[in-house]
């Protein structure tokens, strides 16, 4: 019929065909459209036949990449015919044209409901079909109840029931309440009965959808999706038509395991021993065999069984067994289990105990590094970024720094923002730091961003050491003939602040560095020119006694470029200039810059924002949101400080005012004003944005404009909180009139923020909290972000915190309600005033619908968010040690029950804390010796010392000492140490509330209510 | 979206010819044609010693080459792959049990049947069904027809 029927669509499809060029292309089908819309007019000649005939053409000229803007109406129109050919076309043809607020669709909305509810099957389903493509919110209103009518009915057949399945899984995602009903759980679960593998597989589909959204709705299916894997494992009942090569359905078994996920965790222990049984057979099971299609088959299976082991945290056996699974993947030399093998291997870092056993495999993921296949290229590459870590840190840079000669250039970005972000996570020194970003600059400088020399110019900063080290390599870089921009740019920057401390080196007087400079200038942009006039200016003032030549040279220079068409380039020459004439003044204003505040690497920023931009909702994903996911925090939050713009500071980054060169230690406060004075000058905007970053305002001066601080709130816990609140009344109450299941490990929620800065503190099927802090010194400044998932409004929102004694924190307005899917930030300022493990408590309440909840969540506004890392020499650690003589500045503890682990492991942790190890201080190589500052407001920051001695032969216990200025601080960071080593953070199960109270809260100060309930939490 | 699964199905020939595209997600005209030159352009310069994976922008094609005709397939980052490769494999031998040693030439003439054997497998970016005689029943009931 149809090669006769449709004579008409052939002849056309082969005139296309036969075509020799686009042009001829277009014309032959702006001919047909012609002929088409000339046909479509006159309608009443047509024949059904013809109809169908024209929006096939319509559908295939569409396809060719060629607008079709008119005949919609025709293709809408056919889906009304009495017949079933037309009717088909009508419905396939409009599901492919429009989308779904296409308005002709609702024309339709009535016919599609009475096919969908009349008796003809194969109207049902080509209804149901187009439905399930294309329908949205109005269909999902109207039709939702008839849909589930016919996936439940039994008198209906599987063909259509298949179908009415993912119509209802559309309907769903447009709007999620369809389903929400009572009961609906249970008729799912019945659904799983289905002995018909065609609905058993639809319906997996929509339950992946149910169960991502709310797992605790489902739990009775969970046996039953159990059983169905155990079915297919075993091919008990299995149709032929359903195998597959032998495999018993490997898409339905894969959507099974995907369903399994999406639950926390199976508490049946038959249950869980049944799936344990399946997932073994096919993990032990699984050979390679020699027909491609079998095999690819049988490995879907077995990489979905491996994704569900991991998920599951199986026993270690079984884990190791995976590891070593794909540790033979990785090194066979079919290419599409070799990238799968590297792709799951990544995936598995999630699960800690691994890392290890992963690394054992780093040479091979290394060759993996230069495979021929770029797709295979790129899954080591990100394999090798995530298992990175002290241990291995240099191997894994030098081997990305050798490859980036060779990548291509579409990795090229890509590699070196993460090599410089291994570099800065893991140096083991910071002069290998310096040496691997000049490496990068030099080697691929067209793919480094702003962001990795800005950074590198921080640490050079903030590094007395590292100076001279840095001003010798850049001008080594420079010797070379042909010489980057970008390189040119760190090396004026830092040569002009630090290149007098070469002045005695061969080739490094003033001069020489100078023209070395200078030559460069003919061949760079605008950009890197104001670099250049400031650092010129630097040089000269470093001359003691002042140079004459030079300085009429440069003078001569400056002059050029007051007429420079460039504002920037002019505004610093005249500035410049000017200053250098009025002399003593310029020695104050160009001196050296001061220290960078600490602050998180915007690499880093940057990598786990990008992360968060593909950030899918996938089982591997959630499970890893603790460690990684920044889910809710949408935007990087730049406070609206006025006294502190970015663009004023821009303009004059490389000098500083008078004001700072009495302040030896540089702190916030003075930093701010300095800025604060800079903007004063303020001109007019600069061309570019100019080490904005490096200069960029603080995140966490001052207050932002939008932070209301209501003395009447009564919501938010303002200073003295705890007083107007009785925490230690309401727990014990509240926690069993809560009925909505926290979604996650509310716990190890709270573990993963201590060490990190951003992630989810609490997500339950309603809300989800989700927080950004920043630190700095002994402030603090979080953000709380509420986000309401629902698409009705959540009410009566309240929270307050519960505040330590040890801690200043204000929270600010908190709307009583949040609209449907929005999302408000709440900015929380902390303050820590003295050393204290006590933890702050938000209290927080809302009500959805009838539900009523209430939750005590511990703040991760820690210790160890006070320290920051430092870097003490041989000299300074071992003179402080020696004048700490012994407690209470100095206290040793002999600490039992520690988990084992290996060295480099407690270093990270360590280091995970801003407890910074210092490499080869101590001899002993079983000993670690780290260092820290804590910051308070009471004692601004004091120098920790931390000493720890391990036994090889039982790694169980330890010895530790640690010693600072404070006795509080040496008792609390000592405890806090311990704490860690003893129980890491490996977060047990929400215990039951009885168990949880009976539990021993030792060391609770009677008066702090806070603390109490921080105890009960824990 | 969660689990959307398969976000299109493309069949393109060794010049890059479009003989098939089903969409799953809604993107206009000019986002259909951008994204097929480039996919295209990806997969078709790959080798047979390379892997049957492309990473696109934020998801993956999985894709397979028949003779002349690829088949492409663009899912999220985090659907089984190989499952997704022998669905290919399916569709491909599913038309092959209707035509009887299909070529380019039949999907190209018969686009109305390699749209409906699609719809019987594929629904919304989700598997419908994997039996090839369930897939291929409504053609056959509909050829008896006429």
């Amino acid at each position: 019929m149809t090669m006769h029927g449709m004579r008409g669509l052939s002849v056309f499809i082969s005139d296309v065909r036969n075509c020799q060029n686009k042009d001829q292309e277009r014309l032959r089908i702006d001919k047909e459209l012609g002929n088409v819309r000339n046909r479509f007019k006159n309608e009443k000649g047509l024949t059904p036949y013809e109809k169908k005939k024209y929006v096939w053409k319509m559908l295939y000229i569409y396809m060719l990449g060629y607008d079709v803007d008119f005949g919609h109406m025709k293709a809408v129109s056919l889906i009304s015919a009495p017949k079933y050919p037309e009717k088909q076309v009508g419905y396939i043809v409009t599901s492919c044209l429009l989308n779904e607020n296409h308005d002709f669709l609702r024309l339709a909305i009535n016919t599609v409901r009475n096919d969908i509810i009349g008796r003809n099957e194969t109207f049902q389903c080509l209804a149901l079909t187009m439905v399930g493509n294309i329908g949205g919110r109005e269909f999902a209103e109207s039709l939702a109840p008839d849909v589930q009518k016919l996936l439940l009915s039994s008198s209906c057949r599987p063909l259509v029931r298949k179908k009415a399945a993912l119509c209802l899984l559309r309907l769903y995602r447009k709007n999620p309440d369809i389903v929400n009903v009572d009961g609906w759980a249970d008729r799912m679960a019945q659904l799983l009965d289905e002995r018909d593998l065609g609905v058993l597989t639809s319906s997996m589909s929509l339950l992946v959808a149910l169960v991502s959204n709310n797992h605790e709705a489902y739990w009775s299916c969970l046996p039953k999706c159990v059983k169905i894997l155990e079915r297919l494992a075993r091919n008990q009942d299995v149709p032929q038509e359903y195998t597959y090569y032998g495999i018993p359905s490997p898409w339905l078994q894969v959507k099974t395991m995907r369903v399994l996920q999406y639950f926390p965790t199976i508490e049946d222990p038959y249950t869980r021993r049944t799936l344990f049984e399946v997932l073994q057979r096919i993990l032990m099971g699984t050979d390679v065999v020699k027909n491609v299609n079998k095999n690819n088959a049988s490995h879907a299976v077995l990489f979905e069984a491996l994704a569900l082991v991991m998920h599951l945290d199986a026993e270690k056996e079984m884990m190791s067994q995976c590891v070593a699974l794909l540790g033979k993947f990785i090194a066979v030399r079919e290419p599409n289990i070799r990238y799968l093998g590297l792709e799951n291997m990544t995936r598995m870092l999630m699960v800690t105990d691994v890392q290890e056993i992963i690394k054992r495999h780093q040479a091979q993921i290394i060759t993996s590094l230069k495979d021929p296949d770029v797709s295979i290229r790129r899954r080591a590459l990100d394999l090798l970024y995530g298992m990175c870590d002290v241990t291995n840190a240099k191997d894994i840079v030098e081997e990305l720094l050798q490859y980036l000669s060779s990548a291509d250039f579409t990795m090229r970005e890509e590699l070196s923002l993460k090599a410089a972000i291994l570099a800065e996570k893991f140096a083991p020194d910071l002069s290998w730091y310096v040496d691997v970003i000049l490496q990068l600059i030099d080697k691929a400088g067209d793919f480094i961003s702003d962001d990795i020399w800005f950074r590198v110019v921080q640490f050079v900063t903030n590094n007395d050491d590292l100076q001279t080290y840095a001003a010798a390599k850049v001008k080594e870089y420079l010797d070379k003939p042909a010489v980057h921009e970008t390189m040119v740019k760190v090396s004026a920057y830092i040569l002009g602040e630090y290149s007098h401390l070469l002045a005695r080196r061969p080739g490094c007087s003033p001069k020489e560095i100078f023209s070395l400079l200078h030559e460069k200038l003919p061949t760079v942009s605008t950009t890197t020119i104001p670099i250049l006039l400031s650092a010129y200016a630097k040089i000269l003032m470093h001359i003691h006694p002042p140079d004459q030549e030079l300085q009429s040279q440069i003078w001569a220079i400056f002059n050029k470029y007051e007429s420079c068409i460039d504002a920037e380039i002019q505004q610093r020459a005249v500035e410049y200039l000017a200053l250098c004439q009025r002399g003593a003044p310029l020695m104050d204003i160009l001196a050296e810059m001061p220290k960078f505040p600490e602050r998180k690497s915007s690499l880093i920023k940057r990598a786990e924002y990008s992360e968060a931009d593909t950030a899918e909702q996938s089982a591997i994903k959630l499970r890893s949101q603790q460690q990684t996911s920044n889910a809710l925090v949408v935007t990087d939050q730049h406070p609206a400080n006025g006294a502190t713009s970015p663009i004023s500071v821009g303009e004059l980054s490389l000098v500083k005012v008078p004001s700072m060169i009495t302040s030896e230690n540089d702190t916030s406060t003075d930093l701010s004003q300095q800025n604060g004075a800079l903007s004063n000058v303020d001109t007019q905007p600069p061309s570019a944005d100019l080490l904005s970053d490096i200069l960029g305002p603080l995140a966490i001066e001052g207050p932002p404009g939008a932070t209301v601080q209501s003395e009447h709130n009564a919501i938010s816990g303002l200073e003295g909180g705890s007083d107007a609140v009785d925490g230690s009344a309401i727990v014990p109450v509240e926690e069993q009139t809560n009925t909505v299941q926290p979604i996650g490990n509310v716990a190890e929620r709270f573990h993963a923020l201590c060490l990190k800065d951003s992630g989810v503190l609490y997500e339950d099927p309603y809300i989800q909290i989700g927080i950004k802090a920043e630190w700095r010194g002994h402030h603090g400044r979080l953000v709380l972000f509420l986000g309401n998932k629902n698409t009705a409004p959540v009410v009566s929102v309240q929270a307050i915190i519960l505040t330590p004694a040890h801690l200043k924190m204000e929270l600010s307005l908190v709307p009583d309600t949040i609209p449907p899917r929005a999302q408000v930030q709440c900015p929380l300022e902390v303050v820590n005033l003295r050393p204290s493990r006590d933890v702050a408590v938000l209290d927080f309440s809302y009500k959805f619908g009838t539900n009523m909840v209430n939750v005590k969540l511990r703040l991760p506004a820690v210790l160890n968010k006070f320290l920051q890392p430092i870097q003490v020499t041989a000299e300074e650690f071992f003179s402080q040690w020696r004048s700490l003589s012994g407690p209470p500045l100095k206290l040793q503890e002999v600490v039992r029950g520690v988990k084992p682990m290996p060295l480099p492991e407690m270093a990270n942790l360590l280091n995970s804390f801003r407890i910074m190890i210092c490499p080869g201080l101590d001899p002993n190589p079983n000993n670690l010796v780290a260092s820290t500052t804590f910051y308070s407001e009471s004692m601004r920051a004091i120098l920790c010392l931390v000493r720890i001695e391990t036994d090889p032969a039982d790694r169980t216990q330890l010895r530790m000492t640690l010693a600072s200025g404070d006795p509080t601080l040496t008792f609390e960071l000592k405890e806090f140490i311990k704490e860690q080593l003893i129980s890491i953070p490996t977060a047990p199960r929400e215990a039951a509330p009885a168990p949880a109270a009976a539990q021993p809260t030792p060391q609770i100060p009677p008066n702090d209510p806070a603390a109490i309930l921080a105890g009960l939490l824990s | 979206m969660k689990e959307m699964g398969i976000r299109f199905i493309l069949m393109v020939n060794k010049q890059g010819q479009t003989r098939l595209a089903q969409y799953y997600e809604w993107l206009t005209l000019e986002e259909r044609r951008a994204l097929e030159g480039e996919i295209v352009r990806k997969c078709l310069a790959r080798n047979e010693q390379q892997c049957s994976f492309v990473e696109h922008r934020n998801y993956k094609i999985v894709y397979r080459r028949y003779a002349s005709l690829f088949f492409l397939v663009g899912v999220e980052n985090d659907e089984n792959e190989l499952a997704i490769l022998e669905f290919i494999h399916l569709l491909v031998e599913t038309m092959d049990r209707h035509f009887g040693n299909v070529c380019e030439l039949d999907i190209m003439f018969h686009l109305e049947k390699a749209h409906f054997m699609l719809e019987e497998m594929v629904m919304n970016g989700s598997i419908v069904e994997t039996s090839k005689a369930n897939i291929l029943s409504p053609i056959q009931l509909m050829e008896k027809a006429s």
